[in-house]
C-alpha cells in the first residue's frame, strides 16, 4: 500500500536533470509493461514509484527473473548512474533481465526520461537524504566573476556558507575557529577535505563543491577577517 | 537587552520616527524592509546592513522583544537547555548594524504603494521588501483542534511559551501515563523535528516516568532519518514509543481537547498530554500579500524573489523553493543569497551565483548525535539538491558524541549570524 497524493509532487518541475515533460512523452515506451503514479500496481513489469534510492527487485510480490535477483544479491541499487545503465541497455547491466527492452541511445532522452521516474520517488524537501534532482556539475563561473577571484569580495561572499557553523568572530564552542588562519594552512585544510584525505562528511562535501579559485578567494578573506 | 533609541518599543508614530532616525543619510538612500525577525528575516537585514555600510537604509518588522528559536527547543524538553539560553535580543542588530528595529505586527502590504501597514498604524515605505513569517497552520487540518485549543493540546511548533507549556505538562503526567503525537503531514517545518521532540521526550520519561508510554499517529508513510531514530529508540527507550503509520489509521485521526482522548481509525483512547502538529502554510502576511499560490509562496530560485511580484523577496519556510527542507539552516543559507541579490538591484554591487547548504541535527539520547546535511544549486525552475550525507546506522559513541558538540557549535555560529555577536 502506499500514501497517496501528498507523497508526489506534481510532475511539472523540469531541473538540471533532465525536462520532466519532454520525459513524460518518452515514458509512453515504458507504460505498456510499467504503471508509475497514485495508485499505480505491478502489470508485465513492476510499479515503478519510489524507485530512486530502492535496491533492485525488491517489490514484493513481484516475480524477477533469477538475473534482477542476482544483481539485487550483488548490491544494485537504482539511482541516477544505475537507471541510466539500465535504460541505454538492460542486458548489459543485469544479463538475463526479462525486460525484454531494445534501450534508449540517446543521453539526453535518458536524461529527461529519468527526471521524470525522479518526480515519484522521495522529495528531497521533506526527506532531505533522498537522492538529488540535480546531477552534480562543476560551477560555471562567469567570466567577469573569474576575473575578480582573490578580491576577498568574493571570498567574503563565499564565506556566509561557512559562519552558520563557523563563527565569524573566531570564537569555536564544538566546531573549530577558521578566523585568521595562514592562508597558506587554510588551503593545505581545504583540500584535504575535498580530496578526502580528512573524512569529516559535512566538509567534505562544503570543500567538494568549491573550486580551487574559490579555495583561495575564502582563504584570503578569511585571514584578515576582523 | 540594550535599550537602543533605534529600537522602537510599540509603534507610535513609526513612520516619522524612521525617518528621524539618526543616520546620516543621503537622498534617495534605497529602502529595504524585512518583515520578520526570525532564522530569514535576522539575517538578511544583518547582512544587508553590514554589507551596504550605510548605503541602504534597513527596517526590520517583528513584534517579540525576544525571540526564541525552534531549534534547539527540543533539547529544552529534555534538559539538555534552559529556556533562557534560547532567547536572542535584536539589540545589536540596532545598535551596531543600524538597524531600524520596529517592534509591531506588519498587517498589510501595498504593491502598488509599496508599502507596509503596522498593527499600531502607519506604514513603512519600502524599494525592495523581503518576507520571512515562518508558518501558520491549517485550520481543520486535525479534526477537532482548532487554535482554541493550543493550551489544551499545545503544537509547541512555534519558540517559547508553547514549549514551556508542553513540558509542564510532560512533567504533570501520571505514572505510566500516555504521551500522544500527532504528527504534520508534508511538507512543514524541519523534517526531522518530531522525531527528535519524540526522542527528547522519552529521554525525559525515562528519567521520571519510566512506565510511560508515548504515541506518534502519523499521516507520513516515512520520515527523515527514520532508520537512525528507530535504531537509537531500541536502543535507549525499548518498548516505550509506539508509531502508528497510515498503514494502522495514522491518517484517520481526530481528537478531543475537553476530554483528553484521540481517535484512530475510529477507535478512541484517553492520552494525558497530547502534542497536535497541525499541517502549515506559509505565514498569514504572505497571504496577504498575495504572493502565494496555494499554502506557499513560489520564489525564484537565483535570489528568493517572488515569482508574484519582483519587488517582493521571500524566505525560510514560507517559501515554495524545491528541495530544500524547511529548516533554520536553510532559511539562513536563502538569506545570505538574497542579501547578496537585493544589494546588487539597489546598489549595482556585484552579484555572486547562488549557492544554498543545510545541515539539521537532532539529538537521539544523550550524547547520540545525528545529522542529515546537503548542497543545492539555483536551476531555471527550482532549488535543487547536487550532493549530501547523513549519519550511518551503527556508528561508534566517538562519532555520535562528535556530531551532537558539532551541533552545539552550529547553534552559537547560525544565532550570531543571525543576530551578530553583542
Ligand atoms: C521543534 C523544532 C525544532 C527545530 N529544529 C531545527 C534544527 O535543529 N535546525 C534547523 O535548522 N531548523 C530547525 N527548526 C526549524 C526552524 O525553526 C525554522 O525552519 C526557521 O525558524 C524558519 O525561519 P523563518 O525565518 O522562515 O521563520 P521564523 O524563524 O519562524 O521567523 C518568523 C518571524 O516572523 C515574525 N512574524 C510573523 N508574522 C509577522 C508579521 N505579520 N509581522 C511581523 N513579523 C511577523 C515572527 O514573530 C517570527 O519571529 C526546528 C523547528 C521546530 C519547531
Ligand atoms: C516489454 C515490457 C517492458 C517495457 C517496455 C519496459 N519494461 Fe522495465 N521491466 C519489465 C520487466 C518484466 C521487469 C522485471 C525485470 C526482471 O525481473 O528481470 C522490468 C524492470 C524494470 C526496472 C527494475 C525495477 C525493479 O523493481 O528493480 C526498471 C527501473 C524498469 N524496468 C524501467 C523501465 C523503463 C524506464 C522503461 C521505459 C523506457 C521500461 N522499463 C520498459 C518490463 C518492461
Ligand atoms: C555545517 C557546519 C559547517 C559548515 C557550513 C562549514 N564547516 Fe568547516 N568545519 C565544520 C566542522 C564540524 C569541522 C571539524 C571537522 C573535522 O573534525 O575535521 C570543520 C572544520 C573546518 C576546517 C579545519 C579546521 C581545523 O581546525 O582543522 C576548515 C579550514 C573549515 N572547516 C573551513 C570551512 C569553510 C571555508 C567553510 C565554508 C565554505 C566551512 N568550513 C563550512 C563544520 C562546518
Amino acid at each position: 500500500m502506499f500514501a497517496g497524493v501528498a507523497l508526489f509532487a506534481a510532475p511539472a518541475v523540469a531541473d538540471v536533470g533532465g525536462d520532466v515533460t519532454r520525459g513524460e512523452r518518452l515514458y509512453e515506451q515504458c507504460s505498456g509493461c510499467h504503471q508509475i503514479g497514485e495508485g499505480a500496481v505491478n502489470r508485465i513489469g513492476p510499479k515503478l514509484n519510489l524507485i530512486f534510492d530502492r535496491p533492485a527487485a525488491s517489490i514484493e510480490g513481484f516475480r524477477y527473473s533469477n538475473g534482477m535477483e542476482r544483481a539485487a544479491r550483488n548490491g544494485l541499487v537504482w539511482d541516477h548512474p544505475t537507471l541510466d545503465a539500465f535504460l541505454e541497455d538492460p542486458r548489459s547491466l543485469v544479463s538475463n533481465t526479462r525486460m525484454s527492452f531494445r534501450g534508449i541511445k540517446d543521453q539526453t532522452d535518458r536524461n529527461d526520461l529519468i527526471a521524470y521516474l525522479r518526480v515519484f520517488s522521495d522529495d528531497p524537501q521533506n526527506i532531505p537524504e533522498a537522492a538529488p534532482t540535480a546531477a552534480p556539475v562543476d560551477h560555471e563561473v562567469a567570466p567577469e566573476i573569474l576575473a575578480i577571484v582573490g578580491d576577498p569580495a568574493y571570498g567574503e561572499y563565499l564565506s556566509g556558507e561557512c559562519t552558520s557553523c563557523h563563527q565569524a568572530s573566531g570564537a569555536a564552542d564544538g566546531i573549530p575557529s577558521i578566523t585568521n588562519w595562514p592562508a597558506s594552512d587554510f588551503i593545505i585544510a581545504m583540500h584535504a577535505y575535498k580530496d578526502g584525505v580528512r573524512a569529516h562528511p559535512v566538509m567534505k562535501m562544503m570543500a567538494g563543491r568549491l573550486s580551487n579559485e574559490e579555495i583561495a578567494a575564502l582563504a584570503a578573506y578569511f585571514e584578515d577577517a576582523k | 537587552m540594550t535599550i537602543n533609541r533605534r529600537v522602537f518599543l510599540g509603534s507610535v508614530g513609526v513612520t516619522a520616527g524612521i525617518l528621524a532616525a539618526p543616520m546620516v543619510r543621503a537622498q534617495g538612500t534605497p529602502r529595504v524592509v524585512v518583515i520578520g525577525g526570525g532564522a530569514g528575516g535576522a539575517t538578511v537585514a544583518r547582512y544587508i546592513a553590514k554589507d551596504s555600510e550605510g548605503a541602504i537604509d534597513v527596517t526590520l518588522i517583528e513584534p517579540t522583544k525576544a525571540y526564541y528559536t525552534c531549534f534547539f527547543s527540543n533539547l529544552y524538553l529534555g534538559e539538555f537547555r534552559e529556556m533562557d539560553s534560547l532567547g536572542h535580543s535584536y539589540g545589536t542588530l540596532a545598535a551596531d548594524y543600524g538597524i531600524n528595529v520596529v517592534h509591531d505586527w506588519a498587517v498589510g502590504v501595498d504593491r502598488d504603494a509599496k508599502t507596509v501597514a503596522l498593527a499600531g498604524g502607519g506604514t513603512v515605505p519600502y524599494d525592495r521588501l523581503i518576507i520571512s513569517p515562518g508558518i501558520d497552520f491549517i485550520d481543520g487540518s486535525v479534526e477537532g483542534w482548532s487554535l482554541a485549543a493550543q493550551n489544551a493540546m499545545p503544537h509547541a511548533y512555534k519558540g517559547g511559551s508553547q514549549t514551556e507549556l508542553l513540558k509542564a505538562q510532560i512533567m504533570n503526567m501520571p505514572q505510566g501515563g500516555t504521551f500522544a503525537m500527532v504528527a504534520p503531514p508534508n511538507p512543514y517545518r524541519c523534517p526531522p523535528g518530531p522525531y527528535e521532540r519524540v526522542s527528547m521526550v522519552a529521554h525525559l520519561l525515562t528519567q521520571m516516568n519510566p512506565t510511560a508510554k508515548i504515541l506518534i499517529l502519523d499521516p507520513k508513510e516515512k520520515f527523515s532519518k527514520q532508520a537512525l531514530f528507530e535504531a537509537g529508540w531500541a536502543d535507549h527507550y525499548a518498548g516505550m514509543i509506539e508509531r502508528i503509520d497510515p498503514d494502522f489509521g495514522g491518517a484517520d485521526v481526530s481528537v478531543d481537547p475537553a476530554a483528553m482522548t484521540v481517535t484512530v481509525d475510529g477507535e478512541v483512547t484517553p492520552v494525558d498530554v497530547c502534542n497536535v502538529i497541525p499541517a502549515m502554510k506559509a505565514g498569514h502576511i504572505a497571504e496577504v500579500a498575495g504572493i502565494t499560490e496555494g499554502n506557499w509562496a513560489p520564489v525564484n530560485a537565483a535570489d528568493m524573489s517572488s515569482k508574484r511580484d519582483e519587488n517582493i523577496h521571500v524566505l525560510g519556510d514560507a517559501t515554495q523553493q524545491g528541495d530544500m527542507p524547511k529548516s533554520g539552516f536553510s532559511a539562513n543559507s536563502q538569506a545570505k543569497v538574497c542579501a547578496n541579490a537585493v544589494r546588487g538591484a539597489l546598489t549595482g554591487s556585484t552579484v555572486f551565483p547562488a549557492r544554498f547548504a543545510n545541515t539539521c541535527w537532532s539529538l537521539i539520547g544523550t550524547d547520540d548525535g545525528v545529522k542529515v546535511g546537503a548542497t543545492y544549486e539555483a536551476t531555471e525552475e527550482k532549488i535543487a539538491k547536487v550532493d549530501g550525507f547523513i549519519s550511518e546506522v551503527g556508528e561508534s559513541r566517538e562519532v555520535r558524541e562528535a556530531t551532537y558538540q558539532e551541533s552545539i557549535g552550529w547553534y552559537e555560529g547560525i544565532t550570531s549570524d543571525m543576530f551578530g555577536k553583542a
